[in-house]
Order: C-alpha cells, then structure tokens, then sequence
C-alpha cells in the first residue's frame, strides 16, 4: 500500500519521459536527403503537432516513427528512434509488434473494401482474437471512441467505401484504435475533408489525447495551432524549431518560422 | 468569306456518307462470322440435342442413336483437373510478378509466360505427349488436364499479376500499419480486393482451353467408354466433334453439329460470368 502510493507522487512530480525519442535522425531517398540530423522528444499524452511547407520532410519522419519507410525502395534510415527507450530501427525489433504500438492515420482514408465491421475487427483478427463476443464489443468501443458508432450502427454489415469521406477517416482511425496502440501517429488526417468532418477530427483528437500519444502532420497551421501542445516546425528536411504550441505561432525563435506562420512563404 | 461553295458542300456530305457506311459495313463483318457460326449451329444441331445424346454412351459405328455424355463428363473433368493444377501456380506467380516485378528473374518469367502465351496449342499436345504419355506408355485424362493447363497458366498468371498490382498502395499500408505481417496483408486484403478481376481471368481461360481439340488429341485421345480414372484415355466435347465429322456416318455428323453447339454454349456462358462479374467488380468498387 505504502509503495503504491509513494509510486504515485512519484509520477505526479517527476518530469514525463518521452514516449519517442530521435536522436540524429537522417533519411535518404537514393541520393537525396529528406530528413538531416533531427532529434525530437514527443511527449505522452500530448499533441505534437508537425508543420512546414510541402517536401519539407514532415511526413517521411513520422513514417520513421513506425518504419513506414521500410516499405519505400530506397529509403535509408540512419540514427536513432526510440520508443519507451527501446530502439525502433534496430535490425531485431519486431516491426510487426511496433506497428501495433504505433499505429497510423493517412492522409486519404484508406477503408479496406470489406463491410464497415470487418473494417475495425480486422485489427483484433490478425492479432488473434476470434470470438464472436470480444469482436463486437472491440468493434462498438472502437467506433464510439471514434464518433461515428451513432452514424453506422444499423449498417455495420454495409460495405465501407459507401460511407461519405469524413465517416470513411473517422472509420480508419477506429480501426486504428481497435488494436489499442499507444502512439496514434496522423498524417495529415482533415487534408481531404471539409470543414464539418475536420472539426469533428480535431474534436476526436481532443478527446483521445488523455489515453494516447498523438503526434500529427498537417498544413494547415490554424490546425496546429488548435490542437497541439507541441510544434515542430520542419523546413527542408531540417528541424528548424519545436516547443511549445503557443511560443511557436506568437513568438519564435527563427526568422524562418515566423515568415511560414505568418503565410511569407509555403 | 465563310461559305462553301455548292459543289465542295454536296461532296462533303457524299464523303460523310460513304464513310459512315464503309465503317459501318466493317462493323456488321465483324459480327458477322459470330451470327454465321451460330446459326449454322443452331439450325443443324438443335434437333439433336436430347435427352439420349445428354446422357447415353457412343453407340457402335453404324448403329444410329447413341449420346455423347461421356464426352461431356470428360470435358468438364479435364478442364477442371487443369483449373485445379493452374489456379495456385497461376496466382502464385502473378502475385509475385506484382510485388517483386523488379527483378531480373521477373522480368525472365514475365517473358517467358508471355511466349507460352502465344504458343501454338498444338504444340504444347505434342509436348506433353513427350512428356507424359510416352513415359505413362497410355494416353491419359491426367495428360490432357496437364495439357490444358499448361495453356491457363499463362493466362492466370498474368491476368493475376494486372490485378494485384492495381490493388492501391494505401491498402497494403493500412494493413500493414496495423501491425499485419506482409503474408496476412497480401491474403486477407489485397488478394481480395483483386478477386472479381482474377475470377474474370479465371473465366475467360476456362473458356479457351473448353474448346481446345489439339492439345487433347494427342494426351487424352478419346475414348468411346466411360472413363472416370486419370490414368486412362479419356473423351471430351473438342476430340469428339473432331472424330465424329471425320466419320462416314450421317449420324456421327448430326451428333457433331450437337456437340458444337453444346461447346458454344458452354463457353457463351462462361464469357457472359466473365462480364457479368466483372460488372460486380466495379460496382463494389464505386
């Protein structure tokens, strides 16, 4: 008893690890250089939010996070990414076991051509679970977690591709989360939604930020502004700047991010 | 000045015309020989299609009456022998010729499957005659399901690889960032997402090789008995006609224009399931 509650004050006081930690981070694209030395602490339970201008680079490090890269022919990935302290770019982690960890949200909503159901369980199949029961209750969470349970669930056997633009995203990101990752990376999740369905996004985003570790890309900066914690701002290839959300957009540190925030450039 | 003058206008008009008429004429030819064929079909054939031909055995040369149902059987098992043997080889080396397509081996079997493609039927009969009837010492239904097969691979395998690789890359991604294994993410999401287009290809191969007289000829021969085992000659609706139009018997050649019939029917069928499912395909896909 007494050790628990000693552990408790521990966490309260102590400064938060880092959830994911890159330290000299670089990534090449045959000869071109996409990422250069870039070291970054995400935070749990936060929002970190990525910004820069088109090719900058932002997308290619968050598919470092959880070796999206891999499957790119010619990508190259040196320096250090760690989750929790372990080292994801070792030759022995189980990129299988980290996707799991570390899942993600694309930038156009990728549903699977199978009914709205077999969408969100197929997660919790791969990973074995098989009952009937257990299925359904994974699945009803995973779509009230992500405001669309209301929407769908007279029609969960209807194909997904005939779910509107914003229900399909929102329905890959319950997908994600019926895996129950630990970091929910997104990149650029409203890019191709309209107002309506990114506020309902952004609202989601809110809410899910107590249970996990969100780091998003996106372009549009009222976005960042809106959302996040923490910003970083990326700008041909490098990390030019990151802190917090509100010393970002009102008062940088590099000219170069005043001139994108202020829309001089990108 | 913008306007014509009378005679460039009429022959203007006559140009339009004969043009429209000329490619017109070319189209009706196209569809001609089809109308041709089963009309010829039809008029000779249909009175012989019945319930004796359907399901009785040859009668003896001159004797009149008799059916053809072993030929029936036997072309529905061969061409399903050559279904079983080609869908997995087929599949197989489809989707490894749409993920791993870069490579120098790729490349060769790529070419490869388009020569046999484009080889003469006849040429693979006497192939696998070397191959497998002179060693069995017996011509063989195995023989002939290997024959028909060895023509569906091809086709399988590239029809396959099309379909795969216009699987979109995001797929494979959601997959695979849900933590699936590279195996579960081609088996559970983008072979069935290319499923209506591979049944299509499927389809469209079955009905080649259904007609294919000259592969069988030489491998499963014929045979005027019943024959359900795979290691004798075996009789199909293609060898049947062909022997049969050959024949002296005016009965013989009746039973032949049934048995055309009956082929084209069967491969109007499978092209119209071809169609049909590939219509399905996109709408599922809208």
């Amino acid at each position: 008893m007494a050790t628990v509650m000693f552990r408790r004050q521990e966490e309260v006081t102590a400064p938060p690890q880092p959830k994911i930690s890159t330290r000299n981070l670089n990534v090449y694209y045959g000869s071109f250089h996409a990422i250069k030395d870039v070291n970054l602490d995400i935070l749990p339970n936060h929002i970190t939010a990525l910004i820069g201008p088109s090719g900058c680079g932002k997308s290619t490090f968050l598919r470092c996070l959880n070796r999206m890269n891999d499957l790119i022919e010619g990508a190259r990935v040196e320096g250090s990414v760690t989750l929790d302290g372990e080292e994801v770019n070792s030759p022995r982690t189980d990129v299988v076991a980290l996707r799991r960890r570390v899942g993600m949200v694309f930038q156009r909503p990728n549903p699977f051509p199978m009914s709205i159901y077999d969408n969100v369980a197929y997660g919790p199949r791969i990973h074995g679970i098989r009952r009937r029961s257990v299925l359904n209750e994974i699945v009803e969470r995973s779509l009230r977690q992500a405001a669309l349970w209301d929407e769908v669930k007279d029609k969960l056997r209807q194909s997904a591709l005939a779910l509107s633009g914003g229900q399909q995203q929102r329905l890959c990101i319950a997908r994600v989360l019926a895996v129950e990752p630990e970091v929910l990376l997104m990149d650029e999740p409203a890019s191709a939604l309209d107002p309506t369905a990114t506020f309902r996004i952004e609202e989601l985003m809110q809410e899910l930020k107590s249970r996990y570790t969100i780091v998003i890309v996106t372009h549009n900066m009222q976005q960042a502004a809106r959302v996040s914690q923490f910003t970083g701002f990326f700008y041909k290839g490098e990390l030019y700047e990151f802190g917090e959300t509100a010393k970002i957009f009102t008062n940088p540190d590099r000219r170069e991010t005043e001139d994108y925030i202020r829309g001089r450039f990108g | 000045m913008i306007r014509l003058s009378r005679t460039h206008e009429w022959w203007r008009r006559v140009l339009n015309v004969l043009a429209l008429t000329l490619t017109g004429v070319c189209a009706l030819l196209v569809m001609a020989p089809v109308f041709i064929i089963l009309i010829y079909l039809v008029t000779n054939g249909i009175r012989s299609v019945n319930l004796e031909f359907l399901t009785s055995l040859p009668k003896p040369p001159g004797e009149p009456g008799g059916g053809l149902a072993n030929a029936i059987v036997g072309s529905f098992y061969m061409v399903g022998l050559a279904l079983v043997l080609s869908l997995p080889i087929g599949v197989g080396a489809g989707v490894y010729l749409a993920e791993f397509g870069q490579s120098r081996y790729a490349h060769l079997i790529r070419f490869v499957a388009d020569v046999l493609n484009g080889m003469p039927s006849i040429v693979i009969g006497v192939s696998v005659w070397a191959l497998l009837v002179v060693p069995m010492r017996t011509f063989s239904a195995l023989a002939g399901g290997v024959a028909l097969a060895f023509i569906m691979i091809p086709m399988i395998t590239r029809t396959t690889e099309e379909m795969v690789r216009a699987v979109p890359n995001a797929l494979r991604e959601a997959s695979l960032g849900l933590g699936a294994t590279y195996a579960r993410t081609m088996w559970s999401v983008v072979l069935p997402a290319a499923r209506g287009g591979i049944v299509t290809g499927v389809m469209l191969a079955l009905a080649r090789v259904f007609g294919e007289a000259a592969p069988l000829l030489f491998t499963a021969l014929g045979n005027r008995f019943w024959n359900l085992y795979l290691d004798r000659p075996m009789a199909s609706l293609p060898t049947q006609i062909y022997e049969y139009a050959k024949s002296p018997y005016e009965d013989w050649h009746r039973q032949a224009w049934a048995a055309a019939l009956l082929l084209i029917v069967v491969v109007l069928i499978l092209n119209i399931v071809a169609r049909v499912s590939t219509r399905e395909r996109f709408r599922a896909l809208r």
